[in-house]
């Protein structure tokens, strides 16, 4: 599904990636993982064109993301985002929140754009909530509701970048019940996240990442249970004993 | 020294419709320059913002050009010079058969003149909406041009309101100088109105008024504008 063969990113002189390889299969789960400024929010910002890629090649479904005239539009509204301050659009109700995109990008009329909303506001548990503003809502419903709104899409796979690191710890488990779900039906998801509960739960992978290169990327039992890397074991030390 | 008030000229037949008549070309072309200046205020301005960088250059020399030559100057450049600029037909076509000349010169230099001011306000309010959002709107897969139409300049425009109301204020007061290149607006026809009574002090006092008054309607639409299009709990950029 979604392919990264050894991609290099610099910001001016500065290499933010190195040589990163990996892959996502249809229906699995890739957890992120790594200490701050490693490099995990460009290397997903990178799956769906947010960040141009110097080096190496990216493709999602088949279509190559860093292609020169790659229709990125396009192939953005196929892949889900969700961020870790929500970002939804402040000026919108809940509803035009989910409904943007659905009639501009997709084309769907108001109709179906909107039952599309309330069927995926019920789903997350937010069907009460459709008029109001995001600045009236707390920060967990507002990471439901931007999850909805990437799911609004139909897309064929989501990338979250620290979904939950922005929340109240009261709030975190109402998102990550959210994701549980959504994995546990077969969603594609790429996750940087440090909620190692969540990862060992439904993650396939996890990849560990330092300075910007990928050193560990395998099956979640092995690398929780015997971490090759020092950096690794350091790491999962500091972040368990949290 | 003596001064016979008598407000009752005011109120004269002649005076009270040069005073009209007045008021009218102020407001058509405080009006007129307003509708000229959003406009380009609006192109100028996200033009500085976005990714090309030959667009943004000619934004940036379009604002610093306006805002910074003294708007009496420009009136004299738009009404002496630019008609001896031009290709003959031009010209001549601007000194002898343009309808209107005073009224269309002044809308033009005003409006040009407070479009500068206004970019660089939408630009500011542009600055004003999280990077974030205009990531998340083009992850969604909305275009650069549906990404200013239905996040940033919505939300931006909202941010600029208290700005743009004093610059409302202010193309009113600045339409004055239309008087220097000869159009009979507010001011120039109070002058008139005190040269020919020698009532200086009633004439200019009535416009005083009429330009009080002027702001204030101005200012409580603004206000209508700011309450109505408030986004509920929303005060723009964190930090
Ligand atoms: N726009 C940018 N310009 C220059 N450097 C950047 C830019 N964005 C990120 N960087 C740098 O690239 C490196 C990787 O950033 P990135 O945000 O991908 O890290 P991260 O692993 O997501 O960290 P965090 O856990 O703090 O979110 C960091 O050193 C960061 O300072
Ligand atoms: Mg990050």
């Amino acid at each position: 599904m979604i392919s990264i063969e050894n991609i290099s990113k610099w910001y001016s002189d500065f290499r933010v990636l190195t040589d990163c390889t990996t892959s996502v299969k249809k229906g699995e789960v890739v957890v992120v993982c790594g200490p701050s400024g490693s490099g995990k929010s460009t290397l997903i910002k990178c799956v769906n064109g947010l960040e141009p890629v110097q080096e190496g090649r990216i493709t999602v479904d088949g279509d190559e993301v860093t292609a020169k005239h790659a229709n990125l539009t396009a192939l953005r509204s196929r892949i889900g985002m969700v961020f870790q301050h929500f970002e939804l659009y402040p000026h919108m109700s809940v509803l035009e929140n989910l409904c943007l995109a659905q009639e501009k990008v997709l084309g769907r009329s108001r109709s179906e754009a909107v039952a599309r909303a309330e069927k995926l506001l019920a789903r997350v548990g937010m069907a009460d909530h459709v008029k109001k503003y995001p600045s009236q809502l707390s920060g967990g419903q507002q990471q439901r509701i931007a999850i909805a709104r990437s799911l609004a899409m139909d897309p064929i796979a989501m990338l979250f970048d620290e979904p939950t690191s922005a929340l109240d710890p009261e709030m975190i488990k109402e998102v990550l019940d959210v994701m549980v779900e959504l994995a546990q039906e077969g969603m594609t998801m790429m996750v940087v996240t440090h909620e190692m509960g969540f990862a060992r739960k439904v993650a396939d992978r996890v990849i560990f990442m330092d300075e910007g290169a990928i050193i560990e990327d395998r099956p979640t039992t092995e690398f929780f249970d015997n971490p090759v890397s020092e950096r690794a074991k350091d790491f999962l030390s500091k972040i368990l004993n949290h | 020294m003596e001064y016979n008030w008598n407000w009752s000229i005011l109120f004269e037949e002649q005076y009270l419709n040069w005073l009209i008549s007045g008021f009218g070309w102020t407001v058509s072309v405080a009006l007129s320059a307003w509708c000229i200046a959003i406009v380009i205020g609006a192109l100028v301005g996200v033009g500085k913002t976005v990714p090309n960088k030959v667009i943004r250059g000619i934004c940036a020399t379009y604002v610093e050009i306006f805002r910074n030559v003294p708007l009496l100057v420009q009136m004299f450049i738009w009404y002496f010079a630019v008609p001896e600029m031009l290709p003959d037909d031009w010209g001549r076509w601007m000194k002898r058969d343009m309808p209107n000349p005073e009224f269309v010169t002044a809308v033009v230099a005003l409006g040009l003149y407070t479009a500068s001011r206004i970019a660089e306000q939408v630009r500011a309010g542009i600055e004003t909406v999280p990077p974030g959002l205009t990531a998340a709107a083009t992850a969604h897969g909305l275009s650069v041009g549906q990404t200013y139409r239905y996040v940033l300049l919505p939300i931006s425009f909202r941010m600029i309101v208290p700005p743009l109301t004093s610059e409302f204020l202010t193309v009113f007061k600045n339409s004055s100088l239309a008087l220097t290149i000869g159009l009979l607006e507010l001011t120039a026809q109070s002058q008139q109105i005190a040269e020919y009574t020698f009532q200086g002090f009633e004439a200019f006092t009535a416009a005083t008024v009429i330009y009080v008054c002027i702001a204030l309607v101005a200012t409580v639409l603004m206000q209508l504008l700011e309450k109505y299009t408030r986004i509920p709990g929303y005060v723009g950029k964190e930090g």
